[in-house]
């Protein structure tokens, strides 16, 4: 991994979740010293027309005529949508640099699913808010577009869904899956945990399962330094437990292996992953 | 795959699809009689077979928003067919064609589209253009001077109702037009021709029927030289406009799903005794003008068209053929390319020449493939040429050695061949001759055999030939595709240049 150039990718929308995704992002840029870039998508309703002449005829020049006028009236909308986001961009810009990071940032036009997987090489790591403009005032629903992302991008995501907290108590999920096999290691290697207490979480009603995986995860963790480890393990459904335990513990941040199945698995019998986006009150990070 | 569609591509856009569907509708009614009446078969074939096509292609096509219906540049290619063998081999005839283009979709011709250059394509449009129009003269000759006044006021109706303040925006000046000329008619009493002396119109949703033909050789000899161009067209057609919605619209689309959309549409025009069809550049520029994008305005356009005229069909009957023929003077005139016309001094003659080739040629057969085949041929003509005179032949002689050194650079194909020949002087006497082949491209075997002249020639005048340089010559003729795609190989078969 060429891990010098690779960034911090954070992507805003000037949502209600834009600075908590710019806090988030520069805590990582800050312990990982990973340049931090800032994402605006400028997204592009071509299948909704602006205007309608319902005269029905057409006459000499009205295909060049029609072009120019199209183009005129998306020329001047899609310059006040730049416009917005330049300084979405920029109010984003001025918040982080206070906690002297600077970022840098760039504007693209296109869905962010799109977006994302243009920029896939260079990003170490996504920020992203649960929820974008559109689906703000949607309790129980998460944005449309970032399971798409989720699932589309090989990298390590954050999903931001509260205010910044600077993360002291981490959760990791592990079931010995490899999704969770790889989010230990990159836990034990990674510069962004170091300092933190690690509770290392496993939910499985067979206790002697649950003790051996346990046993070999811990001993992984221990070998990186400077991570305190709890372990912990729990009955019952995964995802209320894990909540439940958050709560109870007062977790900041979870880290833990993301839609592992196939899209049909996943229609049938419900995600996990789905769930903990919905459930969950803290950050969450997925690992890939 | 093919009913794979978007959300957005249906429901992003309700409230403008469904009154630019509407719009197109009303348009479509007039054209779709007045391409049967071009076919010589009753209206009711070219309206189920507008009902079908544009219903089909809104579920399967390729370019969400483009209008697909009965055409005049189809029509006007099974005018024999109809007339020698009847409706039944037209339908079979249909039949062919979709399975034709079905095919072609699945064989991803539609990229072939790439070797149609843009004066092609405008001589095309503008052809079409004049065929419509010139389809119409038969109604404007030897009548009454009632027809002229009449068609003459159906288009003041079309091209000033849109400036009447409030309403003219509001509604369709084509509808306006024939109902403002249906009314004069009934309420004058005038003895004019009526679209019900044309045939019959529907009077029952289309039925499922298997076209009455013998399925033997004969049929398929028949049919076959019909649905080959039928095809070609549909789909030629169909892309062009797939490309001015494109366009238009700034969005893409799936041209071989395009392709397999069309073809599919005709199958079941042919089933529901419908003719062949393909998409219809007027109609769809009306449709984007009306704030039509999505499926949804193709499927309502289709819909409402059929009910329409199977609700009204005593009402259509009456619509006097001197409104149709203003409202197809109309399509005419938006489908003529206008800006064709103001270029003609700035494009080179060679562009010129291409698109008018094109357009003669059309209207000599009324045949619309044999015009791009014309223009198509032509353009490669004009290309080869154009790139034949990159080629130049320097030479130095090395006097202590008795050396004439030759220098090639450039293109050498079957057409600068001679004039490669030519550049060598035969006629100096030297005992060694070096042919230096590191900056030219040997594109065919014409190239080949020219050099292999050009040494056989020297040797016999007695002088020693050495070439220089040949395995980079030689590389560009081996039919490498894939190349354009990595830079180095580019350098390596281009270099120098």
């Amino acid at each position: 991994m060429t891990k010098q150039q690779a960034q911090v990718l954070a992507c805003i929308d000037g949502a209600a979740l834009t600075e908590a995704v710019c806090d988030y992002a520069a805590w990582i840029s800050k312990k990982t010293e990973a340049p931090l870039k800032l994402l605006h998508t400028i997204n592009h309703h071509h299948e909704t027309s602006i205007k309608s002449d319902f005269s029905g005829n057409i006459g000499l020049g009205t295909q060049e005529h029609l072009l120019e006028e199209i183009t005129n009236l998306e020329q001047q909308q899609s310059k006040l949508k730049l416009q917005q986001g330049k300084l979405i961009l920029q109010a984003a810009t001025e918040h982080i640099e206070k906690k002297e990071i600077f970022p840098s940032s760039t504007q693209r036009h296109g869905d962010l699913i799109e977006a994302v997987i243009d920029l896939e090489d260079s990003i170490r790591v996504l920020v992203l808010g649960l929820r974008g403009q559109i689906h703000e005032s949607k309790e129980n629903q998460i944005g449309a577009k970032l399971e798409a992302v989720i699932r589309s991008l090989h990298r390590p995501i954050l999903i931001v869904n509260d205010t910044f907290k600077t993360p002291e108590r981490i959760m990791l999920a592990y079931d010995g899956s490899e999704a969770a096999e790889k989010a230990v290691e990159m836990v034990a290697s990674s510069p962004l945990y170091e300092g933190l207490s690690c509770h290392l979480v496993c939910v499985n009603n067979n206790e002697e399962t649950a003790s051996k995986l346990l046993e070999q995860a811990t001993k992984k963790l221990h070998s990186a330094k400077n991570i305190k480890v709890i372990s912990a393990k729990l009955k019952g459904k995964a995802d209320q437990e894990l909540c439940a335990y958050q709560q109870e513990h007062d977790i900041d941040l979870t880290v833990m292996g993301a839609f592992s199945h196939t899209r049909l698995h996943d229609m049938l019998l419900g995600s996990f992953t789905h769930k903990m986006l919905i459930n969950t009150k803290k950050p969450l990070l997925l690992l890939r | 795959m093919l009913l794979l569609s978007k959300k957005q591509d249906w429901l992003g856009n309700i409230r403008g699809d469904v009154l630019a569907g509407t719009v197109v509708a009303l348009a479509l009614i007039p054209e779709a009689i007045a391409f049967s009446i071009i076919a010589g078969v009753d209206p009711k074939v070219g309206l189920y077979a507008s009902f079908c096509i544009a219903f089909i292609t809104a579920i399967i096509g390729g370019r969400p928003g483009m209008i697909s219906a009965a055409t005049g540049a189809m029509a006007l290619l099974m005018v024999t067919l109809v007339k020698d063998h009847g409706l039944q081999y037209l339908l079979a005839a249909t039949l062919l064609t979709g399975l034709l283009q079905l095919i072609s979709g699945y064989l991803k011709l539609g990229s072939l589209m790439s070797f149609v250059s843009r004066s092609v394509v405008t001589g095309f449009v503008n052809a079409l253009a004049i065929l419509i129009f010139m389809a119409q003269l038969p109604e404007l000759t030897n009548v009454t001077w009632e027809v002229y006044a009449m068609t003459a006021a159906g288009l003041g109706f079309i091209y000033l109702f849109p400036y009447v303040p409030v309403i003219g925006k509001i509604l369709p000046s084509p509808l306006v037009c024939i109902v403002a000329l249906t009314g004069a008619a009934i309420y004058l009493n005038l003895d004019i021709r009526t679209v019900g002396d044309m045939g019959d119109l529907p009077d029952t949703l289309p039925i499922f029927l298997w076209p009455e033909v013998p399925l033997t050789w004969e049929t398929l000899q028949i049919i076959l030289p019909y649905s080959i161009p039928l095809a070609v067209v549909g789909l030629l057609e169909s892309l062009m406009t797939a490309t001015i919605v494109d366009d238009l619209t700034d969005t893409t689309s799936d041209k071989n799903r395009e392709c397999k959309g069309q073809g599919i549409a005709n199958i079941g025009a042919g089933l529901l005794g419908g003719m062949a069809g393909c998409a219809m550049i007027g109609q769809s520029i009306i449709n984007v003008k009306s704030g039509g994008r999505g499926r949804l305005s193709t499927m309502v356009a289709g819909v409402f068209l059929l009910i329409m005229v199977v609700f009204l069909d005593e009402w259509i009957k009456q619509i006097p053929m001197a409104a149709l023929v203003a409202v197809m003077i109309m399509v005419s005139i938006g489908t003529f390319s206008w800006e064709s016309i103001i270029h003609l001094k700035q494009h080179p003659l060679s562009a010129n020449v291409i698109m008018l080739a094109t357009v003669i040629t059309v209207v000599w057969t009324h045949n619309l493939a044999l015009g791009v085949f014309v223009g198509v041929l032509l353009a490669a003509l004009f290309f080869a040429n154009k790139i034949s005179h990159f080629m130049y032949v320097g030479s130095v002689l090395d006097e202590v050695t008795d050396t004439r050194i030759y220098h090639i650079h450039g293109q050498v194909f079957f057409n600068s061949a001679d004039r490669f020949v030519s550049n060598f002087d035969f006629k100096e006497a030297v005992s060694k001759v070096t042919i230096d082949l590191t900056h030219a491209h040997f594109w065919d075997i014409s190239a080949v055999s020219a050099l292999d002249k050009v040494v056989i020639k020297f040797r016999r005048e007695g002088a020693e030939v050495e070439l220089i340089g040949q395995n980079e010559a030689s590389s560009t003729i081996i039919d490498r595709f894939g190349v354009h795609d990595d830079p180095e190989e580019i350098e390596k078969v281009m270099g120098g240049h």
